[in-house]
C-alpha cells in the first residue's frame, strides 16, 4: 500500500525545517535505515532514516524548501507495480499534526487546580493547636543528642528495616556523638559505618529505600551533602512522581546543619531554604530537644524522604522531653514557643533561641511578643501563622540562611497574600548576612542573626 | 536484508531451539517498538528527548535470560529495551512515551522515568551515572533482608566516567553486595567516542582497582552476552560481591533524536549493521541450523508487528492525564496504604 513520507520532527523543538537535500530520486527502492534525506531542523542538520521499506513513487517537496512544518507529506512511498497515486490517507485523516500537541493547546475548559493556581490563593487550613503530650505528663531532662539518639534507637527497635549509614557513626560512636552506643545495641547489620563518599552512600541509601528498607542517612554536616544533593533531590523526591506513585522512598537525610562556631564559611551554611523549596521532600528542622525526638520518630516512620536539620550548638542543650513509650509530634504543626499579643515572631531551629531571647528583652518595655516555632518547613503550617498575624497585625521572620531566598521572604509573601489587610507594619525578615561565614570572631558574630537585630525589628514594627 | 555469509553460524549445541526463538522475538520486539517510537517521535507524538536501544538489543536480552524472579533491575534514559526484556507491557511503555494516561508513570515520567514495582524494573534515571549507587542500594536492601536476588545496574561508556560510579564499586565489594555492574559500552557518550574520553585501555578494568573482578563480553552476540551473565549472577548470588560486566555494543542511531550525527561516519554504523547486527545473527542460526522455517519466521515478525502497532494505537488513543494529576503522587500520604512502601 503506497504511504506518506511525513515531514519529520527531530528535535524536541522543532515545528519546521528546510528539506535540505533528496538522497534519494523518484523510482529509488528504499529499505529501512537508508538516509533518504537530509533535513535542516533548528538545531543542526539531519540525515532523516527511512523507517519502511518500498520504492520512492513520488517527491512531494522540493530540496531546497524552507519552512516546510512538521507532518507535511514530503514523498510517496509505493510498493512494486503501485501508483504513487494510490496513496494511503491514515495519517492525513487521522491528523497526527493536531494530536501532537495537545498540551500547548489553553482553552476556556483548561481550568487548572482549584486553590492550586497563581491567582486563587489557597486556604489557610485551620491550625491544630492541640497539645503534643497530656497535661500531666512526666517529664525527664535532656539534652537534643539524647533525644536523637533516643528517639533512633526506639525506632530501630521497633522497626526491622529502619538502620543508620553514615561517615563515622558507628566505631568512631558518631562524629558528633549523636549515635554513641548505636552500634553495640543494634550491631554492624544496621549501623553501617560508610567511606567518605556522600554520593555515593546517599545514593545506595536511596535505592535501599526504593526498595523497601528504611535508612536513616547521617552526613556529618549538612554542608557536605552538597556532594549528595543530585541524589536527595532527583532521586529520593522526584521518583515517587516520575513513577505515577509506585516507588516511594522512606529514607531520613540527617545531621548537623547551619553555622557551628569559627569553623569558616564551607562548613557553616543554613540549607533550610534550599531543601523546603523541594516538592517531594519533607523538612525538619527542630529546636527543642522534645521536638528533636518527637519530630525524629515521626520521620524515621514517613514513608517519603525526610531533611533532617539539626544543629551543632543546639546539640548539647537540655530540655524537658516527655517520659512517654512512644512520643510522636506530627509535621505541620508548629508549636507556640511564647503567647503575646503586640507582635509575632516566626522562627524555627537556632533561630528560636534568638526570637525567645528577644522576645523577654522585649518584655521588659512592655512589648509582649508571640513567638512561634516552626518546627517542620515542609509541610508548613500557615495556619498559627496567620491566626497570630491577624491578632499582632505585625511580624518579623528570624532565621540564620541568607537573606536572599529565605524561608522568611516565603512566609512574607503568604502573609501579604493572606492576611494583607491585617498588617499594620511590612513583615521584617531577619536573616544572616549576605556573605560566606568569615572565620575572625568579631566578623563570624556580625554576620550572624542575633537577638540584638530582632529586638529592634520589633521596635520598629510596633513603633516603638 | 543483506547479510554476509562469513558471520553465518549454527546455534551451540546446548542451545535450545525454543530459547534461540525467545532471544529472537525479545530483540526483534524491542527494534520494531523502537522503530515505531522513531515514527512517532516525527510525527510528533513523543516530545522531548527519546533515546532509542536499537543495536544494543542483545545486551539486556542476554543479561534477563540469566535472571530469576526477584532480581532488580536499573538502568539510565536508555531504558525502553530493559523494560520490554523483563516483561513490562509494550501498551504502557508506548503511552508513556506518548505522556498519557495509560503509561507506566501515568505520563508524568516520560520516555528517561518509567518504573514497574511488579516486573521489579527501578527506572529509568536522567541523570548520568546516578543509577548505579541507586542499583547497588537496591542490591543493599536484598543483601540486608537476606534474599538470594540479584540486581543488575546498567550504564553507558559515558557514565564510566562519573565519579559516583567508583564510591559505588568501593562500598559493593567492601559489603559483597550482590550487583551485577553492566557497561553498555556502544562506543559513544553523545558525540564523544570512549577514546576521546579516557585512555583506559578497558572499562571493566577499572574495577581491579577495587577487587572487582569482571570481563569484556561481545555485546552484539546473545549468547555470549549470556553466558557471561550467568557467570556474573553466579558470583552474586554465592555472595562473592559485585561483578562488571563491560558489554561491547553499539547504537545504530542517534544519541537522542536530535543528533547530528557528525562524530562518526556512515560506513562505520552501515558495517556494524551489515556484518554484526545481533539479531540477522539469530536469525541466521535459528535458519542454519534448521530450528526454524523462513515462513515461521515471517509469522513471528507479524506477530511483533502486531504488538507494536497495537501500543502505538494505544498510546495514541489513551488520554492525556487528567489535570488533577499534576497534583497526586508527590507525597505517599495520598497514595493507597502501603502501595508505595511495600517492603520488597
Ligand atoms: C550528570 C549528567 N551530565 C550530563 C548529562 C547529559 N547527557 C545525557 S546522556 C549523555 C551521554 C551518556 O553516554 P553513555 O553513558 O555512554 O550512555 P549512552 O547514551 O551511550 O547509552 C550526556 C552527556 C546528563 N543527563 N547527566
Ligand atoms: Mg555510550
Amino acid at each position: 500500500m503506497a504511504t506518506e513520507i511525513l515531514m519529520p520532527a527531530l528535535s524536541p523543538t522543532m515545528e519546521e525545517g528546510t528539506l535540505a537535500k533528496w538522497l534519494k530520486k523518484e523510482g529509488d527502492a528504499v529499505k529501512s535505515g537508508d538516509i533518504i534525506a537530509e533535513i535542516e531542523t533548528d538545531k543542526a542538520t539531519m540525515e532523516f532514516e527511512a523507517v519502511d521499506e518500498g520504492i520512492l513513487g513520488k517527491i512531494l517537496i522540493e530540496e531546497g524548501t524552507q519552512g516546510v512544518a512538521v507532518n507535511t507529506p514530503i514523498a510517496v512511498l509505493v510498493e512494486e507495480g503501485e501508483s504513487a497515486d494510490d496513496v494511503k490517507t491514515e495519517t492525513a485523516e487521522k491528523a497526527p499534526a493536531q494530536v501532537a500537541s495537545p498540551s500547548t493547546k489553553e482553552g476556556p475548559d483548561d481550568k487548572g487546580q482549584p486553590g492550586k493556581s497563581a491567582v486563587e490563593a489557597v486556604k489557610t487550613p485551620e491550625p491544630d493547636r492541640s497539645p503534643d503530650y497530656p497535661e500531666g505528663t512526666k517529664m525527664k531532662t535532656m539534652t537534643v543528642r539524647e533525644a536523637l539518639r533516643e528517639a533512633m534507637a526506639e525506632e530501630m527497635e521497633r522497626d526491622e528495616t529502619v538502620f543508620l549509614m553514615g561517615e563515622e557513626v558507628g566505631e568512631y560512636q558518631g562524629a558528633y556523638k549523636i549515635s554513641q552506643g548505636l552500634l553495640d545495641k543494634f550491631g554492624p547489620r544496621r549501623v553501617v559505618d560508610t567511606p567518605i563518599s556522600e554520593i555515593g552512600f546517599a545514593g545506595i541509601g536511596t535505592g535501599a529505600a526504593l526498595a523497601g528498607l528504611r535508612p536513616i542517612v547521617e552526613f556529618m554536616t549538612f554542608n557536605f551533602a552538597m556532594q549528595a544533593i543530585d541524589h536527595i533531590i532527583n532521586s529520593a523526591a522526584k521518583t515517587l512522581y516520575m513513577s505515577g506513585g509506585q516507588m516511594g522512598c522512606p529514607i531520613v537525610f540527617r545531621g548537623p546543619n547551619g553555622a557551628a562556631a569559627r569553623v569558616g564559611a564551607q562548613h557553616s551554611q543554613d540549607y533550610a531554604a534550599w531543601y523546603a523549596a523541594i516538592p517531594g521532600l519533607k523538612v525538619v528542622m527542630p529546636y527543642t530537644a522534645a521536638d528533636a525526638k518527637g519530630l525524629m520518630k515521626t520521620a524515621i516512620r514517613d514513608a517519603n524522604p525526610v531533611i533532617f536539620l539539626e544543629n551543632e550548638i543546639l546539640y548539647g542543650r537540655s530540655f524537658e522531653v516527655p517520659d512517654l513509650p512512644d512520643f510522636t509530634i506530627p509535621f505541620g504543626k508548629a508549636a507556640i514557643a511564647r503567647k503575646g499579643s503586640d507582635v509575632t515572631i516566626v522562627s524555627f531551629g537556632i533561630g528560636m533561641a534568638h526570637a525567645l531571647e528577644a522576645a523577654s528583652k522585649l518584655a521588659e518595655d512592655g512589648i509582649e511578643a508571640e513567638v512561634i516555632d516552626l518546627r517542620t518547613l515542609r509541610p508548613i503550617d500557615y495556619g498559627t501563622v496567620i491566626e497570630s498575624v491577624k491578632k499582632t497585625n505585625r511580624c518579623i521572620t528570624v532565621e540564620e540562611g541568607f537573606p536572599v531566598g529565605a524561608i522568611g521572604n516565603h512566609l512574607s509573601a503568604y502573609i501579604m497574600e493572606n492576611a494583607f489587610d491585617y498588617l499594620d507594619a511590612p513583615v521584617i525578615n531577619c536573616t544572616g548576612k549576605d556573605v560566606p561565614m568569615p572565620y575572625a570572631a568579631n566578623l563570624e558574630k556580625h554576620a550572624l542573626i542575633t537577638a540584638a537585630e530582632v529586638v529592634e525589628a520589633a521596635r520598629k514594627v510596633t513603633y516603638r | 536484508m543483506a547479510r554476509k555469509p562469513s558471520s553465518a553460524k549454527d546455534a551451540p549445541a546446548n542451545v535450545s531451539k525454543d530459547e534461540l526463538l525467545k532471544y529472537y522475538r525479545d530483540m526483534l520486539l524491542i527494534r520494531r517498538f523502537e522503530e515505531k517510537a522513531g515514527q512517532l517521535y516525527g510525527m510528533g507524538l513523543i516530545g522531548g528527548f527519546c533515546h532509542l536501544y536499537i543495536g544494543q538489543e542483545a545486551v539486556v536480552v542476554g543479561l534477563e535470560a540469566c535472571a530469576k524472579e526477584g532480581d532488580k533491575r536499573i538502568t539510565s534514559y536508555r531504558d525502553h529495551g530493559h523494560m520490554l526484556a523483563c516483561g513490562m507491557e509494550a501498551r504502557g511503555v508506548m503511552a508513556e512515551l506518548t505522556g498519557r494516561e495509560g503509561g507506566y508513570s501515568k505520563g508524568k515520567g516520560g520516555s528517561m522515568h518509567m518504573f514497574s514495582r511488579e516486573k521489579h524494573f527501578y527506572g529509568g534515571h536522567g541523570i548520568v551515572a546516578a543509577q548505579v549507587p541507586l542499583g547497588a542500594g537496591l542490591a543493599f536492601a536484598d543483601k540486608y533482608l537476606g534474599n538470594d536476588n540479584v540486581t543488575f545496574t546498567y550504564f553507558g561508556d559515558g557514565a564510566a566516567n562519573q565519579g559516583q560510579v567508583y564510591e559505588t564499586y568501593n562500598m559493593a565489594e567492601l559489603w559483597d553486595l550482590p550487583v551485577v555492574f553492566v557497561i553498555e559500552n556502544n562506543q559513544y557518550a553523545m558525540g564523544t567516542s570512549v577514546k576521546r574520553s579516557t585512555k583506559s585501555v578497558s572499562l571493566f578494568g577499572r574495577g581491579e582497582a577495587f577487587g572487582i573482578p569482571g570481563e569484556q563480553v561481545d555485546g552484539m552476540d546473545v549468547l555470549a552476552v549470556k553466558a557471561a551473565g550467568e557467570k556474573a549472577v553466579a558470583h552474586c548470588r554465592a555472595g562473592k560481591g559485585p561483578y562488571i560486566l563491560e558489554v561491547m555494543t553499539y547504537r545504530y542511531r542517534g544519541h537522542s533524536m536530535s543528533d547530528p550525527a557528525k562524530y562518526r561516519t556512515r560506513d562505520e554504523v552501515q558495517k556494524m549493521r551489515d556484518e554484526r547486527d545481533p539479531i540477522e545473527n539469530v536469525r541466521e542460526m535459528l535458519l542454519t541450523g534448521n530450528h526454524a522455517s523462513e515462513d515461521e519466521l515471517k509469522a513471528l515478525d507479524k506477530e511483533i508487528k502486531d504488538i507494536v502497532n497495537d501500543s502505538a494505537e494505544f498510546a495514541k488513543e489513551s488520554p492525556e492525564p487528567a489535570l488533577e494529576e499534576l497534583w497526586t503522587d508527590i507525597y505517599a500520604e495520598n497514595l493507597p496504604q502501603g502501595s508505595a512502601t511495600e517492603n520488597a
